[in-house]
């Protein structure tokens, strides 16, 4: 079975999805990076889609759930590497991704992270307790 | 118009969806539409698998590529299900409109994404909607 490895780096946690993503799949990505938010103490996550073909409701979804519960355990997401046609689709779909941060590439994406790591309240970021 | 080519997949689990957009990317690329055509199809299409499957309890979608009499090429998708049907199409129509655990975008956004959309359905009559993007 397919798994989508997060990788660490720093205090970021980055993932390539490289794979199409089928409805299990990208729920078993949600509960796997929550977990590993917390385990990491991540102040962030990035996902890069570039490779990704199809963007529909359910992975729209997942994307904002995501970055919404991310943010909920003290870490922003951001989502790098929308394709142009996925971009159009997105928007004639009626898809709208209010949590969501977006950047071009994973390096804007990265820069984004880092800025707003930097900017968070209490100078380190880890505001919050051990589990 | 005539039909060029016509198939036949079963839509009854979530890896049925991700199949089914493979096989219109290849179709669509095979016919020469465009990144931007070939992504809205693909897009539509699994959106209204996964209506299918969640609230049809699965079905069928044939696939068809059509002629026209002038040139024009075309892919048809219809897809069919045996569930408890839609009772209000207008309403089921409009963004936002759910009665299950999704974002209620799936008809509406399907129907802004192609240039044909046809659904026929009623209170256990089940659902049969049928889309074309013409190249």
């Amino acid at each position: 079975m397919d798994t989508i490895p997060i990788l660490q780096l720093d205090d970021f946690l980055l993932i390539s999805i490289q794979v199409e993503m089928h409805d299990r799949l990208a729920l078993q990505l949600q509960d796997e990076l929550t977990e590993r938010v917390v385990k990491t103490k991540a102040k962030g996550v990035l996902i890069d889609i570039s490779s990704v073909e199809t963007v529909d409701s359910f992975m729209g979804r997942m994307l904002g759930n995501i970055a919404l519960m991310t943010q909920l355990l003290g870490a922003e997401t951001v989502v790098a590497g929308i394709r142009p046609a996925v971009a159009i689709t997105i928007v004639e779909l009626g898809l709208s991704l209010p949590n969501v941060r977006t950047a071009l590439n994973v390096n804007s994406g990265m820069a984004m992270l880092r800025q707003l790591a930097g900017t968070s309240v209490g100078g380190n970021g880890h505001e919050r307790q051990p589990e | 118009m005539s039909v060029s080519q016509s198939e036949t997949a079963q839509i009854q689990d979530s890896e049925d969806i991700v199949r089914l957009r493979q096989r219109v990317r290849d179709v669509m690329k095979n016919e020469g539409f465009s990144l931007v055509d070939q992504t809205k199809m693909v897009t539509a299409a699994s959106e209204l698998a996964r209506n299918t499957l969640i609230y049809g309890g699965g079905g069928t979608v044939i696939l068809d590529i059509l002629k026209s009499q002038v040139g024009r090429v075309g892919l048809r998708l219809f897809f069919e299900d045996h569930g408890p049907g839609i009772a209000d199409i207008d309403q089921a129509l409009k963004d936002g409109f759910t009665t299950g655990v999704g974002l209620g975008l799936g008809l509406g956004g399907s129907k802004r994404l192609v240039n044909e959309f046809v659904i026929d359905s009623g209170p256990d009559a089940g659902t049969r909607i049928t889309i074309t993007r013409w190249r």
